[in-house]
């Protein structure tokens, strides 16, 4: 039977060796020659979307990468799917956006914030997503064949 | 009670309370906005309730974890806390950090990532206020009579919560990078470090409740918090499917976390043997419910509907949808509050010398909670499944998928009411055993 010592040497021994893979695996995973996301393509302008995208907390309502609130649009894509102008509008909007009856704040953003946060979702929209683009992609394309 | 310095769990778990109250308040804000009633949107709206909602559920399961480390380590150590008053000042300077960032959240003074919100201004303080934690417990723990591995694992659980907080205080340029070591907290901590608190909490009630010798109990806590790392580490892969990172970590991810639900059943497993096989029969029922009651729960919640849309293959399309809210109330439910609320239905007659464990009011609250929140689970679900089929696999527009969905949410209000009973009654409780005192030094447990 497994006594207490082998129990504290399972423990020790497998989360120190797990560990350590995980931290290669990460090592790996954001080496160079495996980037996804186009790291090199990261703009000021893109950067200062991220920010604006932070200080609002758009997450907290809309998803993007399918991380987030799942209670607004995901947001990967979405410049595919609606055109840069229609997005603008929506960030520049001064009374709450309310498409099919659900609000999101009204922002009122400048030309410029809007411009920062669609070079942000520009940027996202090439990250190469292991297939999950062609789940959230196509959603509109599809529909106007 | 055998300590006098125990006491100070006490107004940890309070706390505890309070929050969790307002927790549930901000989450009927939402449930509400989902069926069109934003009556509030203009000075609450969904993302503040969100942020408010998930941050409280943080708060008021730490403040409950370090209750029960005040309640445990003086009792395992055998040596009263070092400092009783540097206790209070991290009590009260946990609730002004907490509290300040709740409002700040009204006022979009935060950051949006995903349920670390906190502004980094305010990670500085909770950093300082955990150090203090974590100084008086280790303290403790170093000067008293015994270590024990009950308490060795609850306070490197603790210890580990605080280092894996720094990852996500690094700032990035990328979206990806910053998902990326955001789940080194996030998931390194629900998923591995907490379990290790988890466990810590559990075992101790183990030994108290069922009087299996600690030899025995604390040899499955190693194997058991084994599974936990083993599984759980590369498990994190889980939520590098799909964000922008290697395809290495479909495949690591995709076995690991299969794995992760094994530690959720040794839990289980080991929860209920103990019980068999205990031959001590401690009147303190209420808090029997609930110890076997999380170790269970939790292997559904997290264990199962964790493994439910795991699979690379299966969160293809589930990953970021309403599925994810189904897995994550019942995980958090059974795993965390639950424990919280086991270790305080067993501190509270010993800190106070009230034994009101054998009312019909205690078990009415557990079971009214419990079927509330499965109720609200299996609602979240159904809503969860249809989104994914209408909106990913028919390719509905978002918001006429979220049309077709109300009405599930409707189910989940009214589940979420009963849940809110569950806890009043469990409220109604804490209340009536009224404040600790040194006269329950002199009862026998």
């Amino acid at each position: 039977m497994l006594s207490k010592k082998q129990a504290r040497a399972f423990f020790l021994g497998g989360t120190l060796v797990t560990f350590l893979i995980f931290i290669g695996l990460t090592i790996y995973s954001f080496s160079k020659d495996q980037d996804q996301t186009n790291y090199g393509a990261i703009t000021e302008q893109v950067v200062r979307g991220k920010d604006l995208w932070e200080a609002n907390n758009c997450m907290g309502c809309h998803t993007i990468l399918g991380e987030g609130a799942y209670y607004a649009p995901e947001l990967t894509k979405v410049l595919d799917r609606r055109g840069p102008g229609y997005v603008k509008a929506v960030l520049m909007s001064p009374i709450p956006w309310e498409p099919n009856g659900r609000k999101m704040v009204a922002y009122n953003f400048s030309e410029d914030e809007a411009a920062d946060l669609i070079a942000f979702f520009d940027w996202i929209d090439d990250i190469d997503l292991n297939g999950f683009e062609t789940v959230v992609s196509p959603l509109a394309k599809d529909k106007k064949k | 009670m055998k300590y006098k310095s125990q006491k100070v769990a006490y107004w940890f778990f309070a706390l505890s309370m309070l929050l969790l109250v307002l927790q549930i308040v901000y989450g009927f804000i939402m449930g509400f906005a989902r069926i069109g009633m934003d009556g509030l949107h203009e000075f609450i709206p969904f993302n503040t309730a969100r942020a408010v909602h998930t941050n409280l559920l943080v708060v008021w399961l730490l403040s409950g974890f370090m209750g029960a480390a005040y309640y445990i380590i003086p009792e395992e150590a055998q040596k009263e806390l070092v400092s009783v008053k540097l206790a209070y000042v991290q009590l009260i300077s946990l609730a002004l950090v907490g509290v300040t960032a709740i409002i700040g959240y009204h006022f979009n003074w935060w950051e949006g990532r995903k349920f670390l919100e906190i502004p980094r201004q305010l990670d500085y303080l909770v950093v300082v206020n955990v150090l203090l934690f974590l100084g008086l417990i280790i303290a403790t723990l170093y000067k008293g009579k015994r270590k024990t591995t009950t308490a060795l694992v609850l306070t490197m659980g603790l210890l580990f919560a605080a280092l894996l907080y720094i990852p996500g205080m690094i700032p990035f340029d990328s979206q990806v990078s910053d998902s990326f070591f955001r789940w080194w907290v996030v998931h390194l901590w629900v998923e591995g470090v907490w379990e290790l608190i988890m466990g810590g909490i559990l075992s101790f009630l183990l030994i108290k409740l069922t009087g299996v010798d600690r030899e025995v109990i604390e040899k499955w806590l190693y194997v058991i918090v084994g599974l936990t790392f083993l599984s759980g580490i590369l498990g994190t892969g889980h939520h590098y499917y799909y964000i922008g990172v290697n395809k290495i970590w479909l495949i690591v991810g995709g076995i690991f976390s299969a794995l992760e639900p094994l530690a959720f059943l040794a839990m289980a497993l080991f929860a209920v043997n103990m019980y068999r096989k205990g031959e001590k029969k401690h009147p303190n029922k209420i808090a029997l419910f609930w110890t076997l009651g999380s170790a269970i729960v939790s292997f559904i919640g997290a264990g199962l509907l964790g493994f439910a849309h795991t699979l690379p293959q299966t969160n293809l399309y589930t990953h970021g949808t309403l599925v994810t809210a189904m897995h994550g109330h019942l995980a958090f439910w059974g795993a965390y509050a639950m424990i919280v609320l086991a270790i305080i239905s067993y501190a509270l007659p010993n800190l106070t010398g009230r034994k009101l464990y054998d009312g019909a009011r205690g078990r009415a609250a557990f079971w009214t909670s419990n079927i509330g929140m499965i109720g609200m689970t299996v609602a979240f679900g159904v809503a969860g499944v249809v989104q994914v089929y209408l909106e990913r696999k028919l390719k509905m527009d978002f918001m006429e998928v979220q049309n077709e969905i109300s009405i599930h949410f409707v189910v989940l209000i009214i589940c979420a009411s009963l849940f809110t009973a569950g806890i009043v009654l469990y409220i109604v409780d804490f209340i009536k055993y009224g404040r600790p005192t040194d006269e329950a030094l002199e009862i026998k447990e």
